[in-house]
This record gives structure tokens, sequence and C-alpha cells, in this order.
């Protein structure tokens, strides 16, 4: 059994940040990730972040990962288990995590949850063939092992992973036969990486959707067509893209398996992207030992799962009795609602206030 | 046919050490580093298993150990997940073509 003060889990932007705000106030910290390396998504982020330079903007994702893990791995309060899931958790506040050899018991007096999120699917025919993937898996692909799986792609959806996806493969050496988005404008990708792309050839097709991909053991053709005001396909305006890979970047959906497990209550808010833990503003949830940050509690990006990670690192450690400045977790929840001003992220506000308004707890 | 990108703006791959991986009994060079599937996919394998009751190819879909897409017979144990495991030296790997037992 190892035993802790906080236990964190998913060591990505949030993770990391949590681990290091709750051991800077003095707290044993336990943090662990399934994988062998620290980062989570930020790994494979070859762009330069927007937001505040104390946040890591003008910084490339994967740099910004290795600044963190460099600190979480010089902190001497933060331990870490790398290679474990926590597969359980039980309510006297004990943990089991599983690697593929072995287990570990984990006693933990807090827990802060940042498993991240997974990548949703669409249907259409045939979209279990091989080479359509999620776009989070072409990056992984080819930024981590410099690997492409195919060479031509078309891309599903118009938001950041989307476009962002594009000039990652463009970067990569990859041709990129078009970005389709059922909607009738551009996704909630920022203006300045969709006009790159565009500039470099790559069309943005809206109000189109696939309708399949064919192929005998891998994808070799794709079919798209624009829709209609219900959203059905137009006959007759269909194309045919000779692709390989057909990339899904139709948004992402909050893993919250341990959450349920730990009675956490969660609630279904379409604008965060599914059911999500009920949570308050410095990461509480509706179980007293456990808190989230990240795109867990709901689909964001790095700089607010940063900044959320940060106070519910301090909170808990506060909670626990660790001498904590209240200033600074004033700090980071302002700097949370100014990022929060712009208007892509109207909707993660309104879903955050329909979760808070849904509930009693 | 290498899938491995040789020249990029931004990021470095430095070369690791070559290992050799034997896929359904065929040897594959992997680099140290890679896991399961990224070594089959730059090699130009993208079928990773059947699904378990219609028999269709199946391919890596999230790569980060979410879905189920990449289970394979790795070792001679089933149900692991390619996008997951690290290669190592003389590591066999094989398509699991069913819900797969425990040796």
């Amino acid at each position: 059994m190892i035993f802790t003060d906080v236990m964190v889990i998913g060591g990505g932007p949030a993770g990391m940040n949590a681990a290091l705000t709750a051991a800077e106030s003095g707290a044993q910290v336990l943090l662990v990730d399934k994988f062998q390396k620290l980062g989570g998504q930020l790994v494979k982020q070859t762009h330069k972040f927007f937001g505040w330079a104390d946040r890591g903007a003008g910084t490339r994702g994967f740099n910004l990962a290795k600044q963190l893990a460099a600190q979480v791995n010089a902190h001497p309060n933060i331990k870490t288990l790398l290679g474990y899931e926590v597969i359980g958790g039980y309510p006297d506040q004990t943990y089991l995590a599983a690697s593929w050899e072995d287990h570990v018991k984990i006693s933990a007096k807090k827990a802060v949850i940042c498993t991240g999120a997974a990548e949703r699917m669409i249907l259409f025919e045939n979209n279990d063939l091989p080479g359509v993937m999620g776009a989070g898996a072409v990056q992984t692909l080819m930024n981590e092992y410099g690997v492409l799986p195919g060479e031509s792609f078309l891309i599903v959806g118009s938001g950041n992973v989307g476009v962002i996806l594009a000039y990652q493969l463009l970067q990569a050496g990859a041709h990129v036969d078009a970005v389709i988005d059922v909607l009738p404008k551009l996704g909630g990708a920022y203006w300045v990486h969709a006009a790159k792309v565009q500039r470099l050839g790559v069309p943005l097709l809206l109000r189109r959707t696939v309708l399949g991909v064919y192929g005998t053991e891998h994808v070799e053709e794709a079919v798209t067509a624009e829709v209609g005001e219900n959203m059905e396909p137009v006959a007759g305006t269909e194309m045919h893209h000779k692709v390989d890979v057909v990339a899904l970047a139709v948004g992402l959906m909050p893993l919250t398996d341990l959450f349920q497990m730990l009675q956490v209550r969660t609630e279904y808010i379409p604008e965060l992207g599914g059911f999500v833990p009920w949570h308050d503003e410095l990461g509480h949830t509706t179980n007293p030992n456990v808190y989230v940050a990240g795109d867990a509690g709901g689909i964001e990006e790095a700089t607010t799962a940063s900044l959320g990670g940060s106070i519910a690192g301090l909170v808990a450690a506060k909670e626990l009795g660790f001498p904590v400045d209240e200033n600074r977790i004033q700090e980071y929840l302002r700097a949370l609602s100014s990022f929060r001003e712009s208007s892509l992220s109207k909707k993660v506000l309104e879903g955050i206030e329909r979760m808070r308004g849904d509930s009693n707890a | 046919m290498s899938r491995r990108i040789q020249e990029h703006p931004i990021l470095e791959f430095p070369r690791t050490k070559e290992i050799t991986i034997v896929f359904e009994g065929r040897e594959l060079v992997a680099h140290e580093g890679d896991t399961v599937a990224s070594a089959l996919i730059a090699n130009g394998i993208d079928v990773l298993r059947d699904s378990m009751s219609l028999h269709r190819p199946r391919g890596l879909f999230c790569a980060i150990g979410n879905c189920s897409s990449c289970l394979m017979v790795i070792n001679g144990v089933p149900n692991t997940r390619a996008c997951v495991t690290p290669v190592s030296q003389g590591m066999t790997v094989e398509r699991q073509r069913d819900k797969g037992m425990m040796p």
C-alpha cells in the first residue's frame, strides 16, 4: 500500500499543475499516469499556445510538457507512478492501480482526477475500416513516433483539433485532401490557424458530411456529400476523395468512469462534451475527497486545464490543513474567467452554468 | 515503403536503435521507443485484429489506450493494447482473431 496526502490521476496539463501546487503547499503527492511518460496530450502538440506567458503562451505544446514534467520530477514532495492505470476506487479512499504486470494499492486522503477525454465517433458506412482514426491518434503517431499512417488525409471536423491537425500533417509532409464540417461555418478553431491552412491550399468544405469509406482492408476512398437544412445528405452533391486516412475530429467526451465508481454525481451537459462530474469552480465534486480538473470535467483546452489543475491542487492541499495563500487561488480564478471571455468559450460557459444550475449539490 | 517522417520543420525524430519484432512469423524492423502499433503501421501493416463476431478488419483508432480497436496477441498474451505496449527485441505479435483465451 502506498500512502499519500493527494493522489493526482493523469499527468497532462491539469494533472501536472495540480500535483505541483499541492506539493508546493506541503502535501505529499502521488501522480499516477497510465503512460510511461508525463505530458498527456500536450506531447503531440507542435503549435504555440495562446493565453498567458506564465501558462506557456508562445511555447509549443511538447516543450510545455517537457518543462512541466521537469518541475514535477524535481519536486521532492511528488512521487510518480507511471505505466499504471487507476482502475478502482473505494469508499475508504483506497484505490487500485494496475500495470500490465502488476498492481498496487494506494491510500489517498484526497484524489484530484484529471483523466482527460476520449475521441468521439460518428456513423457512416464502414466506419470501422482501418484508416478511420481519431484525429488524436494521427497526431500521436506522427508527432510522437514520427510515423505517418497514410499519404492522403481527409479530416472530418473544423474545430481546433481538425484544423490544427491539418496544419501538422502539412508540416509532416502529408497531403490533406480537405477538411469538412457538417456545420455552415467553421467550428471552434482559432481563425489564424484556419486561415493558414487555407492559404496552404487545403479546402475547407462546409455543410458536408461523410457518407462512407471504401476499401478492402484499408480506406482507399471516402465519399462525402452536402447536407441540407435538415442535415440530410443532398443527392447529387457527392464527392469522391482518394484518401487512405479519414481523421475524425468530431469532438471529445470526458472520461468519467472513475467519478462514477466514486459515487460522484454526473450530469449530461452536451456543451461540455457529454457526461461530466458535477463540480464547482474550485474543482469540488459531490464526493468531498474527489476533485476534478481539465477535460475530464468538460472539454476545453490546455490553458484552462492547467489553471483548473493549479486551483484544484491548492484547494485539496488547503482542505487537508496545509497553509495555502488564498490570493493565489483567487488569482488563478481571475485568470480562468478572463481567458474564458473569448467568444470561443461561450458554449463552455453556458454548459458550466447549466451544470451548476441543474444541481442541488 | 517507409512511413517514417524523414524531415520535419519543428520536431526531431532521432534514429533510435533498430530492433526486430516477429509479426505473424515475419521479422520486421522496429525502433526502440516505438509502440507495437507505431512499429506495425510504420511497416505498412494497418490491420491489427479481426472484429469478434463479424471478423471485419480493425485498425488503430485512439492510440492512447482508451478504445479496444488494437487488441493483439503480444508475446502470447491476448487482449494486449498494441498502442500502449512498447516494442522489445524478439517480441512476437499476432493479429487477434477471436475473444482471446488466456494461455
